[in-house]
């Protein structure tokens, strides 16, 4: 309220939350975990021509100790779900994951016995990403939403208020049925 | 973490304790556990070594981590849906996955013959374009595993060229089903044949860019140069076939042995290497790609304006295809035609494309020669509108089986190089 | 034997619509009815339809067909074939290993029976006539309605000196789900076979380590018998629930 007319110049004003939603989306360090065709999407992305580097991601940790985005990229079988869970639990808090492709997102076109249908069933996702295989413009897309959701996170009580917030309004927003009998 | 008398077990638990445990005993040997989430293998490879300090002595492998079911779900769609599955199978080549179920569709149906002119030659373009994204990726990992990042930028930006002309003859980057029993699901668009002809222009200077890089790169040599042999009764006892083989000085190449698609009407040679490691699989993917480029120029000038899918009603699908505005293949024609025009045609059409067609009780092979080696389909067809059972015998998973031959004895560096050089994918061999 | 075959031939002529007619009969019931529907919704009438397998194919000599130019070397595999089991006589090696012979689409299959299929790899392999030195992997094909042979293994041999390359077929029973294993002569067969353990149960007697390789250690079944159902989850959307695959009304 007129606070900011009286600063000298250089100095801004924001909210702790603000500061450090930037620091976590602008230092983003995601953990290589190529399942399938995805997988080579994923880095085509840090390749020359898609160029993840512009986002500060370039940096594909290959230990998940050091990496705060897990891109599952591919369908995940039976026998590699106990190994991805492993996975997310060695990564430090605030960890965020993408389900990219529709294999990881919901089981996609293999609903069958060997693969999981979605990763969510096993890990928390944030970012559900859509394609067979998506293009890694997409990818792209997607990180940069997801970035925009770490810049706008609230902190501590906030945060709960945030969440409980948001479940009500999923639980009051009804999709229209297909059939309703 | 547990230790034996002989043996130290690191394949879990915490560094500290192994260490702990290293120092109370006298034991030298060391297990490893590698992958199957690791950067250096290629995808979801698990790679169990046993060290006896920097020497491997023990190489095992564990598969199965990408398994997907894929040849059960086939015995529940189409035979035409089939080719949305099989092309998931090794997705680095996904067009040699379709060719092969087809070509085993096609022989069980009897249409061998039957196929389209055009839609061959287009086959055979797609899938030696194919070989080289192939062939670009087994580079750019194996640059990457190795640690020498400019040769994977440098694979991926050459692949992207190709892609482009994927996605603009398939509308697909990977994954494509453009293959189809019968012939190809759509005819090229136009400006197809010239941007192929700027790919031919470009694509050798690229090549010959990644030769100076790595032909005779110190570094590349001494990482490369007598590792991971593998010689030629290795190869034959382990059923290797493809680069590989050839690498190790057998000019087998079953386009020229057992041709398809009319391989037989195309000049190249088999690029052959008698090194028999990582150096000479490397010469003979890179000759391999100068020779597909060869290929992809006399299929431009092989190509005569005609059909893409078989004439027979009761299995070709409408094949003359234009994008519609929700990003779908129609074709407007047919479309015309079957909604307003003939009755018949469009209860015909509602079969082909529910039921699908029937195809006639037996079995049959047939192989082709993908980037990796021999790649099978072996298909059953118990005389319904589905499969009874598909097989696909996948070059990755039967040469993954060379890395206790290859690696056993040699440093654990080698060990990535080795399995690098074997280009396995694992969605080829988990399927 | 050859005079033996011209009789049968000469007798199967005589009586052929007959004989197929029976044989059409006696081939196992392969599926009822044409829609998905078992109970009431089917309108269509085809409810009570029985569509039979064909019984199994036996081809006779010559086994080459001047016409197709796939088979030219038939002749020659199966001549070699039967010399190097030390067959010509009536009744001794060729008929016991070798139980028939069949050539369709331009591929040459032997049935072998399985206490000879070890004794049939190492001929392929080390006989200089036949030399087929890459065997391509074992296949496991499930079928429940041929009694007492449900489970078959296919192997299919190439050989890079003669440029041939055939199909070498062989059963055993649910019950009895074993059959030699070829690790010994084809090394290459080694993770073939225990991905056709894995998937369909067949025991490979003499691999030197058969477990599974595709599914976790410790999954209950083989997932690719036709007993095994596809395993698939219905899907709900806005309301609407999309069965599985294999629960889908269909066509057969």
């Amino acid at each position: 309220m007129g606070l900011e007319e009286k600063l000298p110049n250089g100095i801004v004003l924001t909210t702790v939350e603000q500061v450090v939603g930037l620091a976590r989306k602008s230092s983003m360090w995601p953990a290589t975990f190529g399942l399938a065709c995805c997988a080579i999407e994923m880095m085509s992305v840090g390749g020359p021509h898609y160029d993840l580097a512009r986002f500060g991601m370039e940096k594909f940790g290959a230990t998940p100790r050091q990496a705060d985005l897990m891109i599952v990229a591919g369908r995940v079988s039976q026998k590699m779900a106990p190994v991805l869970r492993q996975i997310y639990d060695q990564m430090p808090e605030p960890k965020w994951v993408i389900a990219m492709g529709v294999c990881a997102s919901s089981g996609g076109m293999f609903n069958n016995y060997a693969i999981i249908q979605g990763v969510d069933h096993i890990v928390p996702v944030d970012m559900y990403l859509p394609g067979c295989p998506p293009r890694p413009e997409m990818l792209l897309d997607a990180v940069l939403k997801l970035h925009d959701k770490v810049q706008n996170t609230k902190l501590g009580a906030h945060r709960e208020q945030e969440i409980t917030e948001n479940e009500e309004r999923m639980l009051r927003r009804s999709l229209p049925l297909v059939s309703k009998d | 973490m547990t230790v034996t008398e002989d043996y130290i077990d690191a394949s879990g638990g915490d560094w500290d304790d192994v260490i702990e445990k290293a120092q109370a005993t006298s034991a030298e040997r060391l297990v490893v556990n590698m992958g199957p989430q690791h950067p250096s293998t290629h995808g979801v490879l698990r790679l169990i070594l046993t060290l006896d300090g920097e020497t491997c002595t023990e190489a095992r492998v564990g598969i199965g981590y990408l398994h997907t079911g894929i040849e059960k779900n086939l015995e529940y769609r189409t035979w035409t849906q089939g080719t949305t599955f099989v092309t998931r199978m090794d997705y680095l080549t996904p067009l040699f996955n379709e060719t092969a179920y087809c070509l085993a569709v096609e022989k069980l149906l009897g249409i061998t013959d039957r196929v389209p002119e055009r839609a061959s030659v287009i086959r055979v373009m797609m899938m030696e374009l194919n070989r080289m994204a192939s062939h670009f990726v087994a580079m750019a990992t194996f640059g990457m595993e190795l640690g020498a990042t400019t040769v994977m930028t440098n694979g991926f930006r050459e692949r992207e060229m190709i892609l482009d002309i994927f996605e603009l003859v398939t509308g697909l980057r990977m994954n494509h089903a453009y293959i189809r029993p019968g012939g190809v699901s759509q005819d090229l668009p136009p400006g197809t044949v010239g941007k192929i002809r700027e790919l031919l222009k470009e694509m050798p200077k690229r090549i010959r860019v990644m030769r100076k890089l790595l032909d005779e790169n110190p570094v590349y040599l001494a990482r490369t140069r007598d590792v991971a042999h593998l010689g030629l009764p290795g190869c034959m006892a382990l059923g290797i076939t493809g680069p590989l083989l050839r690498a190790s000085g057998l000019s087998w190449d079953l386009r020229k042995a057992k041709p398809y698609c009319g391989y037989e009407d195309y000049e190249f040679d088999v690029p052959v290497s008698d090194g028999g490691d990582v150096y000479a699989r490397y010469r003979v993917r890179m000759a391999e790609m100068e020779e597909s480029l060869k290929i992809v120029e006399q299929c431009l000038d092989k190509l005569r304006p005609g059909p893409v899918m078989i004439k027979d009603a009761k299995i070709g699908w409408p094949a003359k295809l234009a994008l519609g505005p929700d990003g779908l293949g129609n074709s407007p024609d047919h479309i015309a035609h079957i909604m307003s025009g003939s009755m018949e045609a469009l209860i015909h059409h509602f079969k082909l494309v529910t039921e699908g067609f029937r195809v006639p009780a037996g079995q049959a092979y047939a192989a082709v020669e993908s980037a990796k080696g021999e790649l099978g389909c072996y298909a059953v067809s118990d005389g319904g509108t589905r499969p009874h059972r598909v097989h696909f015998r996948d070059p990755s998973f039967t040469h993954l089986q060379a890395v206790a031959a290859m690696c056993e004895g040699g440093t654990v560096a080698d060990v990535i190089a080795a399995v690098a050089s074997i280009d396995p994918v694992m969605g080829g061999v988990d399927r | 034997m050859s005079t033996d075959n011209e009789r049968e031939r000469d007798e199967e002529a005589a009586n052929l619509p007959e004989k197929q007619g029976r044989e059409r009969l006696n081939a196992p019931v392969r599926r009822t009815g044409m829609f998905g529907a078992t109970t009431t919704g089917d309108t269509s009438g085809y409810g009570g339809l029985r569509v039979r397998g064909s019984a199994p194919a036996r081809s006779r000599r010559p086994f080459t067909d001047p016409d197709d130019p796939r088979t030219a070397d038939f002749d020659r595999v199966a001549d070699a074939l039967e010399a190097a089991l030390g067959e010509g006589e009536e009744g001794s090696a060729p008929k016991a290993s070798v139980e028939r012979v069949e050539v369709a689409l331009g591929e040459l299959t032997f049935h072998v029976r399985r206490e000879a299929l070890l004794e049939v790899a190492r001929v392929l392999r080390d006989d200089p006539s036949l030399r087929y030195e890459l065997c391509t992997g074992v296949a496991g094909v499930h079928f429940p309605d041929d009694t007492g042979r449900e489970l078959h293994a296919v192997y299919h041999f190439r050989s890079l000196t003669h440029n041939s390359e055939i199909r070498v077929a062989t059963t055993c029973p649910d019950a009895d789900p074993h059959v030699p294993s070829i690790v010994s002569v084809y090394p290459t067969n080694d993770w073939h076979e225990r991905e056709a353990w894995d998937f369909f149960g067949i025991v490979f007697d003499g691999h030197p380590a058969l477990t599974r390789i595709q599914m976790p250690d410790d999954w209950h079944g083989h997932p690719q018998r036709k007993d095994y159902p596809l395993g698939g989850i219905p899907v709900e959307y806005r309301g609407a629930t999309v069965p599985p695959p294999d629960e889908r009304r269909s066509y057969k």
